[in-house]
């Protein structure tokens, strides 16, 4: 009896503990900095393998590259960084940097010339996903020894043709372009894999800050370099803690428990616009929704279905419902605050319109297929396209799969037509360009899936060789208006209908200023953060 | 010798001991489970509709980066031999690399299992102290107004979404009373203070005597430990009440009344004896359910526990990660079904 007296008192004293008030602390510490993400996506920290966005956030905290984006002003464009200058060659092939005096690695080595050779051509060399941003300058295992060169405080790159220099410099803006310590890098070297292994989990950057610890799925905290060139950070500690559910990052918000939520949904950024102490900032990003027309369909390759479809869609009612401060209209293959994006935007439902073009075309009783993705909102953006489509008379027939079944299809040429998402890789507008307006091999041989145009099965209507042209004019203003011309015609005669353009919204306690999630080019900086 | 003489020369082997060939036995029955286990999680990983290479080395790379991967990763074998290859490796306690975060699995399981272990072991404590006394108390006063009560009690239990009710014990306890901690296993200023011995904070902190930590994780932890804990309570108080009014219905009790034994003798001391056993395996069931982790309360609270661990696993297609995780929770079903054993044979004589 005893034993169950002893048991039921302990019950009670579990009930009465569960409900006792524990202090829970309102407000974060004024130098330290919390984020609310998902970082769930984050494989390794290394920067020549790291590819995916929360990995590249931390990277840009931890890495300096040899030029970079101003965290409080991106339309300056690249500025320099580690390198405190550069000089072009007069073939415009070659790039000499010269390094910034007197900066050191967080572990107190010297950042020198040597150090950036060997960063770059460690990437070239391991040849992880991300590679391809270096490699195609035509840099190779085994032309790096002439081709990436360091001479006393000089770098020197060289490509194998002449390219825009904007593009080359865009390009090292990129995680890729990380400059690595290569002393304390190769001291942790196992197997020849250059501290790849070490690296996935440990930082050897001269950043605003040090990587302190990963734990997968659950954090990553990062500590101030005092040193750092640019100023040693106000936020002594940054601490991202992984938060899957946009209700929970709001509570913690409302709660001070948290300074940033990155991933609120759209209810839950109503809720906290109404919240005290809390404001919403929103910041475009690069990625943009589209629904591409296969070409190798017989009716859907008429430049007057093309067209019509574009009219098909209701940007405005899908930008203003479900899609709500998410997303924003943008019909061009350039993001807004790229280098030469277009904010024309010419297309707006018009059934009528879209008629009289399927009627000119000849086309009548038109069944299709539409492969997406099972994602929310890609399914609602799908469904309001099959219901304003069937007011002209097409049917759409929607195939819901996961992302490898409807990727497999949309490569294979099967689908036809795919609702899909593109995200630019780096942040000069070849990396758009380069996909959905170059294609210069359309045949089924040519296997080009990596091209969003080849996948459509489009020849790009002679927009390749101005691809190739504006990837290679020196002139920054006359690169522009390549590209401008260049999205002209993609708008008019291109299978894809460009539809939207995301919007980061973040819930941010009111007294952080200067945070930034990097905009469409670049990633979240926390180096500038005060509160 | 004279002995052997005696049964025509031939040699008569001593019976082996019973505990060992029932160590033997139990050994074998483990050995073929995980094997089963481990089969069948592997083919359904290999038929699923997500590409690992694709996961690893993302859309856009090209043909020949895509190739090298697969090749790397062995699946241009068969896949027979491909788990061949994998049973031998964890055979040597080797669960492979993460293909997504390139870490031992064994090393990320060690990282999760002890927070979900610390989860559902205080949740099972409060459906056990909880439910087994309202279960007992339903059946003895069998439709009374308490009765009604642990019946709805129980109700709300199986059929209340367990997100909902999370998210409502967070807004509640945490946003509008402050009473608790917020998402996560114990708030920013107290991370990595303890050094990890256990992987279970609370077990750390006190084994480090830091009580700030401990009150901290404790906050962190009572509200998820608790929503398990009524959903372990809805099942096990039913159950007991069941079990219970069986029990009290039986002749011996009528007797036991008859020669004037009091009420709580009745209750406690012979009727509920006799339902310990049937409650081992209920609670060990139920116990067993939250080890192999609650998904949906471990995002809801950012529990870093091995239920996300798996899902996030799948659904990024890391296998290796997923069987990793598989083997585990298999494992703790099995060891719990030897645990009942062992108790049933002290609370139960026959079963000795």
């Amino acid at each position: 009896m005893t034993i169950w007296k002893n048991t039921l008192a302990g019950a009670t004293m579990a009930v009465a503990l569960s409900f006792t008030s524990v202090a829970v602390v309102a407000e974060t510490p004024a130098n330290m900095l919390v984020i609310a993400n998902r970082i769930d996506d984050i494989t390794t920290m290394d920067p020549a393998q790291s590819f995916e966005f929360a990995g590249s956030d931390v990277n840009q905290n931890i890495y300096s590259k040899l030029v970079n984006f101003d965290p409080l002003d991106f339309d300056k464009g690249y500025v320099p960084d580690l390198a405190a200058s550069w000089e072009v060659s007069e073939d415009g092939k070659s790039i000499t940097f010269t390094m910034r005096e007197g900066v050191t690695f967080q572990s107190g080595n010297p950042v020198t010339a040597q150090d950036a050779e060997w960063s770059l051509r460690r990437a070239v060399i391991l040849n992880k996903t991300p590679a391809f941003i270096l490699t195609q300058f035509g840099f190779t295992p085994k032309n790096i020894a002439e081709t990436i060169k360091a001479d006393g405080n000089t770098l020197t790159i060289t490509t194998d043709k002449r390219y825009a220099t904007s593009f080359v410099l865009n390009c090292l803006t990129a995680t890729i372009g990380s400059i690595v310590d290569m002393k304390l890098a190769m001291e942790n070297e196992v197997d020849g894999d250059m501290g790849n292994a070490w690296l996935a989990t440990n930082s050897a950057g001269s950043g605003a800050y040090s990587l302190v610890g990963w734990k997968p799925n659950e954090s990553v905290t990062l500590q101030a370099n005092p040193n750092y060139y640019g100023g040693a950070p106000t936020m002594e500690r940054v601490i991202v803690r992984h938060v899957a559910e946009s209700a929970s990052q709001r509570l913690l918000l409302e709660a001070g428990d948290i300074d940033v939520a990155r991933n609120l949904n759209p209810e839950d950024i109503a809720g906290v616009r109404k919240a005290a102490g809390v404001v919403v900032q929103e910041e475009l990003k690069g990625r943009l929704m589209y629904l591409g027309l296969n070409q190798t369909h017989p009716i859907l390759s008429k430049p007057q279905v093309r067209q019509a479809f574009k009219y098909l869609v209701d940007y405005e009612g899908m930008q203003n419902s479900f899609l709500n401060g998410q997303y924003t209209i943008h019909q061009n293959f350039l993001p807004k605050t790229y280098l030469g994006a277009s904010t024309e935007n010419p297309f707006s439902l018009n059934i009528e319109k879209a008629k009289e073009l399927l009627k000119e075309a000849g086309v009548e009783n038109l069944e299709i297929e539409v492969g997406v993705r099972e994602a929310q909102e890609r399914i609602e953006i799908a469904q309001s396209f099959q219901n304003t489509a069937a007011q002209a008379g097409i049917k759409v027939n929607i195939t819901v799969g996961t992302g490898k079944q409807i990727l497999d299809r949309y490569r294979a040429r099967e689908l036809d037509m795919s609702l899909e998402a593109w995200g630019p890789d780096y942040p000069d507008p070849q990396t758009n360009a380069g996909t959905f307006a170059y294609n210069p091999d359309n045949s089924l041989e040519a296997k080009a899936t990596g091209l969003l145009a080849w996948r459509l099965g489009w020849d790009t209507d002679g927009l390749t060789p101005l691809v190739d042209a504006a990837v290679t004019e020196g002139d920054r203003d006359k690169r522009i208006a390549m590209y401008q011309e260049i999205q002209a015609k993609f708008r008019e005669t291109s299978p894809f209908v460009i539809m939207f353009q995301q919007i980061e919204q973040d819930g941010i306690r009111d007294n952080v200023k200067n945070f930034t999630t990097g905009e469409a080019i670049g990633s979240a900086d926390y180096s500038k953060v005060t509160k | 010798m004279a002995q052997a003489n005696d049964n025509g020369g031939a040699r008569t082997r001593a019976p082996l001991p019973g505990w060992f060939t029932g160590t033997l036995k139990t050994i074998g029955s483990i050995a073929v489970t995980m094997l089963g286990l481990v089969f069948i999680t592997f083919i359904i990983g290999r038929v699923m509709p997500i590409d690992p290479v694709l996961a690893i080395v993302g859309e856009r790379a090209s043909q020949s980066t895509y190739e090298a991967v697969y090749l790397q990763l062995g699946l241009d074998k068969p896949v027979i031999v491909q788990f061949a290859y994998y049973v031998w490796d964890v055979m040597q306690g080797d669960f492979g690399m993460s293909l997504l975060n390139a870490r031992p699995v064994a090393e990320d399981i060690a990282r999760v299992f002890p927070a979900t272990l610390e989860l559902a072991t205080l949740g099972v404590f409060f459906g056990i102290v909880l439910g087994v006394p309202l279960g007992v108390v339903a059946a003895v006063r069998k439709g009374s107004w308490i009765d009604q009560v642990a019946r709805v009690v129980a109700l709300v239990g199986y059929s209340m979404p367990i997100f909902w009710l999370g998210l409502m014990g967070l807004l509640v306890f945490y946003g509008m009373l402050g009473w608790v901690g917020g998402p996560g296993r114990v708030g920013i200023f107290y991370e990595d203070i303890v050094p990890s011995v256990t992987g279970m904070i609370l077990v750390d902190s006190i084994l480090a005597r830091n009580w700030t930590v401990l009150k901290d994780a404790f906050s962190h932890i009572v509200l998820p430990a608790s929503l398990l804990g009524y959903y372990s309570l809805a099942y096990i108080s039913r159950m007991t009440r069941s079990f219970m009014l069986e029990q009290l219905s039986a002749e011996y009790i009528t007797t036991a009344r008859v020669k004037g034994m009091s009420e709580w003798d009745v209750v406690w001391k012979h009727a509920f004896r006799n339902i310990r056993v049937q409650l081992i395996t209920v609670i060990a069931l139920s116990y067993a359910g939250l080890l192999e982790g609650s998904v949906l309360t471990e995002i809801i609270f950012s529990w870093p526990g091995i239920g996300s661990y798996i899902t996030t696993a799948l659904l990024s297609a890391d296998m290796n990660a997923v069987l990793g995780g598989t083997v585990v929770v298999g494992l703790v079903f099995i060891l719990l079904n030897i645990f009942s054993d062992l108790l049933y044979k002290v609370f139960d004589p026959r079963a000795k």
